[in-house]
C-alpha cells in the first residue's frame, strides 16, 4: 500500500491511479474486511457456520447411517458409545439414549432447534424492542417515560424467573420458547437503541431533515434507524448466545423443549438423571451449547471491535 | 455532594414507585394466566366440586379478578405479601426462612468472583499480550459461555460422586464447617460467569487507565509502580467495574434459581420454582416482587458508589 502511494505522489496522482487506489482503501475498510482482518471474529465465524452447517446437514446423516431422531428402540437404550447393533449397520458412535435413540443424530436435529430458538427469540426480542426503542427515543417525554418504566419494570425480574413464568403461562413447545426468550429479551434492545436513537436525532443531520420538513415516519426509518443500528447488531449476535444458553436453561427446568423433540437443553436435560452410568448424554450436549455460544460470543466481540474503534483494546 | 447523593436517592425512590406497581400488576396478570387450578392443586386430582369451591372462597379466588388484584395491591403496600397455599404460611416469613441461604451463595460467590477476577484482570493488562493474558482472557471468554447448570452437573458427576471430594447436595448437618464443605461447589458454580466477566472489564479499563497520561505523569514523578498500580491505575479503572458489579448482582439470582436446582440448595431459587409447579399464585407474587425491589435498591447503590468514586457523573436533572 505505501508502495502504491509512494508512486501515486511520483506520478502526480494520476485520475485513474487514483481511482484505483481509492477503491482499494474503500474496500480495505469496509466492515466486512475489517472483519475478516479481526481473527476473533473469525473464529467465531468459523465456530458458527460449522454449527449451522451441522444443523442443515442433520437430514444427510440420516440418510447416510439409517439413524432417525425419533423412532424409538428401547430394547437397545443406553447403548455404550461405539456400538453396533446389527451386522452391516454403521455404529453409534455417540451411543444411544434411553429410548435407544442414536445420540449424535438427536444432537444434530438439536441443533436445529437450538439454532431456531436463538435465531427467532432473538429476531423477535430485536423486533419488538428496536420498535419501542425507537418510539421512546425518538418521541421522548411521557411516551419515553411510559415505555421505559415498563422495561424497567421487566429488567428487574430476574430474566430467568419471567421466562420460567412466561412458559409456564404459555406452555411448553418450540414457538412457545421462541416467544417467551424473546419478549423477556425485548428491555435490553429497547435500551440499546433508545439511547442511540437519543444521540443521532439531534446530530446535525437531522436538524437539517427536520428543517426541511421531513415527516416522522421518513425521518424515523430513514434517517434515524439506519445510523442508530450497529450497537443493535453487536447486541443481536450477543443475544444470540445468550439465548441459546436461555433455552437451554429453560429446557433444564424442564419448561423448554421437551420430548420428543430433540434440542441441546432438552438433551442435556434427559441425561441429568442418569450421569452416573451415562455421562455422556449431558456431557456432549453441554459441550455442543458451550461451543457455539463461545462462538457467538467471538463473533460479537469481533464485530463490536470493528464497528465501534473507540472499543478497541 | 450529601445533597446531591440524599437527592438521587429521593429521585430513585420516587421512580422506583410506578416501576414495582408495573411489577406487581404484570405478576398479577401472568399468575392468573397461569393454566391450572391452585385449588385442585392443593386439594389434589381426587376433589370434589363441592371441596374445591370452598377452598376457592377460603383463599379469595371466588373474588372477581380485579377485587383480588387491588386487594392484593392493598395488602402489598401494609408489608403483608399474603399466605401461600402450599405451605400454609405467609409469604413474607418463607422469604424470611430461604433468603440467608441465597446470600450464602450469592455473596460469597461474587465475593470469590470480584477478588480472582479483578486480580486477574489487572495481571493481564500489566502482561498485556503475554502467555499468561492470553491463557486468561481465553478461559475468561469460555467462563462467560459457560452454561452453568451443565457446569454444575459436571461438578457433581467428577468432582463429587467421582472423587468424592465433595458433598452432592444440600446444606449439611448445621455445623459451621459443613456448611462451608457444602457450599464449596455451589459458590464456585455461582462465581464462573462474574469471575470471567470481571477479569474482562478490569483488563480492558486497566488498560485505558495505565496508559492515560495522568498516569505516566506519575511515572515522570518517580513514584513507586506498586502505588501507581494500586493507589491510581486501579482506582481511575474502577467506575466500569462496578457498573459490572451491579449487572452481575443481578445476573446472579439467576444462576441461583439455576445453581440451587442441581445441588437441591434450599434457598429461593428452589422456592419460586416449587412454587410455580405448585401454581401457589401468592408465593410466585411474592417472590418475583421480592426479587424486583432486592434488583431495584441494589442498581440504586450501585449507582450512588458510582456517584461518590467517579465524581465527573452528575445525575443533576439528567436521566441515562
Amino acid at each position: 500500500m505505501a508502495n502504491n502511494t509512494a508512486t501515486a505522489q511520483a506520478k502526480g496522482f494520476a485520475p485513474e491511479y487514483d481511482e484505483e487506489l481509492l477503491k482499494r482503501e474503500r474496500k480495505a475498510n469496509s466492515a466486512w474486511s475489517k472483519l475478516r482482518r479481526n481473527k476473533t471474529a473469525m473464529v467465531g465465524l468459523v465456530i458458527v457456520v460449522v454449527m449451522i452447517l451441522l444443523a442443515v446437514c442433520a437430514p444427510l446423516y440420516t440418510q447416510i447411517t439409517g439413524f432417525q431422531f425419533n423412532k424409538i428402540d428401547p430394547v437397545h437404550g443406553y447403548l455404550e458409545p461405539g456400538t453396533v447393533v446389527n451386522e452391516g449397520e454403521m455404529a453409534h458412535i455417540l451411543g444411544t439414549d434411553k429410548l435407544g435413540r442414536d445420540l449424535l443424530c438427536r444432537l444434530l436435529y438439536g441443533a436445529r432447534t437450538s439454532l431456531i430458538v436463538a435465531f427467532g427469540g432473538t429476531i423477535v426480542a430485536g423486533l419488538i424492542g428496536a420498535l419501542l426503542g425507537l418510539i421512546a427515543g425518538f418521541f421522548g417525554g411521557w411516551v419515553d417515560s411510559l415505555i421505559m418504566r415498563i422495561m424497567d419494570g421487566m429488567l428487574s425480574f430476574p430474566f430467568i424467573l419471567l421466562a420460567i413464568i412466561l412458559m409456564t403461562v404459555l406452555g411448553s413447545g418450540l414457538f412457545n420458547v421462541i416467544l417467551a426468550i424473546g419478549i423477556g429479551s425485548v428491555p435490553n434492545f429497547a435500551r440499546v437503541l433508545r439511547g442511540e436513537v437519543i444521540i443521532v436525532k439531534n446530530a446535525e443531520y437531522c436538524n437539517a431533515a427536520r428543517v426541511l420538513g421531513v415527516s416522522n415516519a421518513r425521518m424515523l426509518f430513514t434517517h434515524i434507524l439506519p445510523n442508530a443500528i450497529s450497537p443493535l447488531i453487536v447486541y443481536a449476535t450477543l443475544g444470540i448466545a445468550g439465548a441459546i444458553i436461555s433455552e437451554a436453561a429453560l429446557s433444564f427446568l424442564g419448561l423448554g423443549i421437551t420430548e420428543p423433540t430433540p434440542s441441546w437443553g432438552q438433551i442435556l436435560y434427559s441425561g441429568k438423571d442418569v450421569m452416573s452410568n451415562h455421562p455422556i448424554i449431558s456431557t456432549v450436549s453441554g459441550i455442543f451449547i458451550l461451543v457455539t455460544v463461545l462462538g457467538f460470543n467471538l463473533l460479537g466481540d469481533g464485530i463490536r471491535d470493528v464497528m465501534d474503534p473507540k472499543m478497541k483494546k | 455532594m450529601v445533597n446531591q447523593v440524599l437527592k438521587t436517592i429521593l429521585k430513585r425512590v420516587l421512580q422506583a414507585i410506578p416501576t414495582l406497581l408495573i411489577v406487581v400488576t404484570f405478576t398479577f396478570i401472568l399468575t392468573r394466566m397461569i393454566p391450572g387450578n391452585p385449588a385442585q392443586t392443593i386439594l389434589g386430582p381426587q376433589a370434589t366440586a363441592e371441596s374445591i369451591a370452598a377452598m376457592e372462597t377460603k383463599l379469595g379466588l371466588d373474588q372477581p379478578k380485579w377485587v383480588q388484584y387491588i386487594d392484593y395491591v392493598l395488602s402489598v403496600l401494609q408489608g403483608d405479601f399474603g399466605t401461600s397455599y402450599s405451605y400454609d404460611q405467609p409469604v413474607t416469613e418463607l422469604i424470611a426462612q430461604r433468603i440467608p441461604a441465597t446470600l450464602q451463595i450469592t455473596i460469597i460467590g461474587l465475593l470469590i468472583a470480584i477478588i480472582i477476577g479483578v486480580c486477574i484482570g489487572i495481571f493481564s493488562a500489566l502482561k498485556q499480550y503475554s502467555a499468561g493474558d492470553y491463557i486468561f482472557m481465553v478461559l475468561a471468554l469460555v467462563g462467560v459461555s459457560m452454561p452453568i447448570f451443565w457446569l454444575g452437573l459436571m461438578m457433581v458427576k467428577y468432582l463429587a460422586v467421582d472423587l468424592g471430594w465433595f458433598p452432592v447436595s444440600g446444606r449439611g448437618d448445621g455445623s459451621f464447617g459443613d456448611l462451608v464443605y457444602h457450599m464449596v461447589l455451589p459458590c464456585l458454580c455461582l462465581a464462573t460467569i462474574p469471575t470471567a466477566t470481571f477479569a474482562r472489564i478490569t483488563r480492558s479499563s486497566m488498560l485505558e487507565s495505565i496508559h492515560a497520561d495522568s498516569i505516566k505523569a506519575l511515572r515522570a514523578r518517580g513514584i513507586k509502580e506498586k502505588a501507581i498500580i494500586w493507589k491510581h491505575a486501579l482506582k481511575n479503572a474502577l467506575p466500569p467495574i462496578v457498573t459490572v458489579l451491579g449487572l452481575q448482582i443481578a445476573g446472579c439470582f439467576t444462576g441461583a434459581i439455576l445453581t440451587e436446582s442441581i445441588f437441591s440448595w434450599p434457598g429461593m431459587g428452589t422456592l419460586i420454582v416449587k412454587a410455580i409447579t405448585n401454581r401457589d399464585y401468592m408465593l410466585i407474587q411474592g417472590a418475583v416482587l421480592f426479587f424486583a425491589i432486592v434488583f431495584i435498591v441494589v442498581n440504586l447503590v450501585v449507582d450512588l458508589v458510582y456517584m461518590i468514586i467517579n465524581p465527573r457523573v452528575s445525575y443533576e436533572g439528567g436521566s441515562k
